[in-house]
């Protein structure tokens, strides 16, 4: 029978909770690299046993972690991320420009061919690229070079969030980052461009429509079909059918559409489920009622689903890359929230469990289906 | 031998209990212990100073025989009792509890 692992990454820890396919049961190891900020956690769908860790600290720095046991050992592999080139300056806070300074990794996307090679997203924004394992990282700088003077920090800072790599176009990478928008490579990394088309934000930038400059939360796509992408942006939830050239809002019912994470049914490229919050300015659920909402006409008309999920007095959030599916039938989602819990279900959203409730704050929820 | 005291998190980061000892060839100076705790403990590079600029992380402060080093230049020579392994050297993260 297949088995699910989930990678956890906390502000003070990593955890990894695993169960067999029905999904009942769990069993939890952790922390891992107990007080630390675990950003991220991603295993290579080629191995599986190889995980890639994003471990860092505001006193300490930055630190990558490998295992190839499947998170049972660890080894710290390279953690010099130099950016290549003059280094140049972005938008600050206040409209001037600002030097790029390495902060940390926000994300890990390990390669869909290789094992060696993996993509790590930094703060501030930057792609880096390894091929032998994450022992040496090369910045893939021409992506600052894609109006980067231009690009200027979210809230939570100016960090690449989102890596998609497209299964039918090994030259072919997305990437997301606050608050710049998105942006395509069909080069495998060197050139890139602004997808920024049909954004909107009326109440962030002096041109609502600009070419770079959006507060992208992140984006999906499902590989059956990776020409649609799906965004939750700073507000909005957004659509393209064309591999980001142009975007349509679709955010259609929902109660709200400002939120972080978004993600795509393993089986239903249609079916999407996003977490709304209330506001840029209340970033908890919509009257205190923990709602994720299920699309399964690929936006527009929305469905909260809510079996399971505490609905009333609460006031966790769902961060941007804390949510995932696995790839049984039917799948399963799972998301973690700033109150520590994560929460699972086994069939489509349709009912949820808590599976821990009492972790640090999620950072990050990663699914493996293992055989 | 020069005695080190590494921060908890470092600690388990380097697989090492207590203090740290290591052989620094003279002149004694912050640099140079840096290098040689570097030397025998790889992963602890970049998480004390820049990997490029060797510049002292923000966060990172060296104590030792009761003083602050933390803004004396790296090349400065360290205390007679640090070179003569009579007081540890302290590699402190600054102070942020409430």
């Amino acid at each position: 029978m297949s088995r699910i692992r989930l990678l956890v990454g906390t502000k003070k820890g990593a955890f990894i909770l695993s169960a067999d396919g029905t999904r009942k049961q769990w069993e939890v190891s952790g922390p891992h690299f107990a007080g630390w900020e675990m950003y991220h956690l991603k295993g290579s769908p080629l191995n599986p046993n190889r995980i890639y860790a994003s471990q860092t600290s505001g006193w300490f720095g930055q630190l990558i972690q490998r295992s190839d046991d499947g998170g049972k050992t660890w080894e710290a592999v390279g953690n010099e991320f130099a950016y290549q080139g003059l280094v140049g300056t972005h938008k600050w806070y206040d409209g001037t420009q600002h030097p790029w300074e390495f902060k940390r990794v926000w994300h890990l996307e390990p390669s869909l061919t290789d094992p060696e090679t993996v993509y790590a997203g930094a703060e501030d924004a930057a792609l880096f690229k390894s091929t032998d394992g994450g022992k040496t990282w090369a910045e893939l700088s021409g992506l600052r070079s894609a109006k980067g003077h231009l690009w200027q920090p979210g809230a939570g800072g100016m960090g690449l969030h989102t890596i998609l790599l497209d299964p039918t176009r090994p030259d072919r990478i997305y990437v997301a980052i606050s608050a710049a928008g998105v942006f395509r490579s069909d080069d495998a990394g060197q050139t890139w461009k602004p997808i920024n088309r049909g954004l909107k934000s009326p109440y962030e930038l002096p041109d609502p429509d600009a070419e770079v400059g959006h507060c992208v939360h992140r984006i999906a796509l499902h590989p059956s079909r990776p020409d649609v992408l799906f965004m939750q942006k700073h507000w909005d939830i957004m659509r393209s059918d064309n591999a980001g050239d142009s975007w349509n809002e679709v955010s259609g019912n929902l109660p709200s559409d400002f939120g972080f994470p978004i993600d795509v049914h393993a089986h239903e490229p249609n079916t999407t489920y996003v977490v709304p919050i209330k506001s840029d300015s209340e970033h908890f659920p919509p009257d205190g009622k923990l709602r994720v909402y299920r699309s399964r006409t690929g936006g527009h008309e929305w469905e909260p689903l809510t079996h399971g999920l505490p609905q009333q007095d609460c006031y966790v959030n769902i961060l941007r890359d804390a949510m995932a599916v696995d790839s049984l039938e039917p799948c399963g989602v799972y998301f973690g929230t700033t109150g520590g819990q994560v929460y699972g279900s086994a069939d489509g959203g349709d009912s949820w469990m808590p599976i821990v409730r009492d972790l640090p704050a999620v950072l990050s929820v990663e699914a493996q289906t293992l055989p | 031998m020069i005695r080190v005291v590494i921060p908890y998190h470092l600690r388990n980061l380097a697989r090492v209990e207590g203090e740290v000892e290591i052989e620094v060839p003279p002149p004694i100076t912050l640099h140079r212990v840096l290098d040689a705790l570097e030397a025998r403990y790889p992963v602890l590079r970049g998480t004390l100073r820049d990997h490029g600029t060797l510049k002292r992380r923000p966060f990172i402060r060296f104590f030792a025989c009761k003083e602050d080093l933390s803004l004396d230049s790296p090349d400065t020579p360290l205390p007679q009792a640090i070179a003569s392994g009579g007081e540890p050297l302290l590699v402190v993260g600054a102070m942020a509890g409430g």
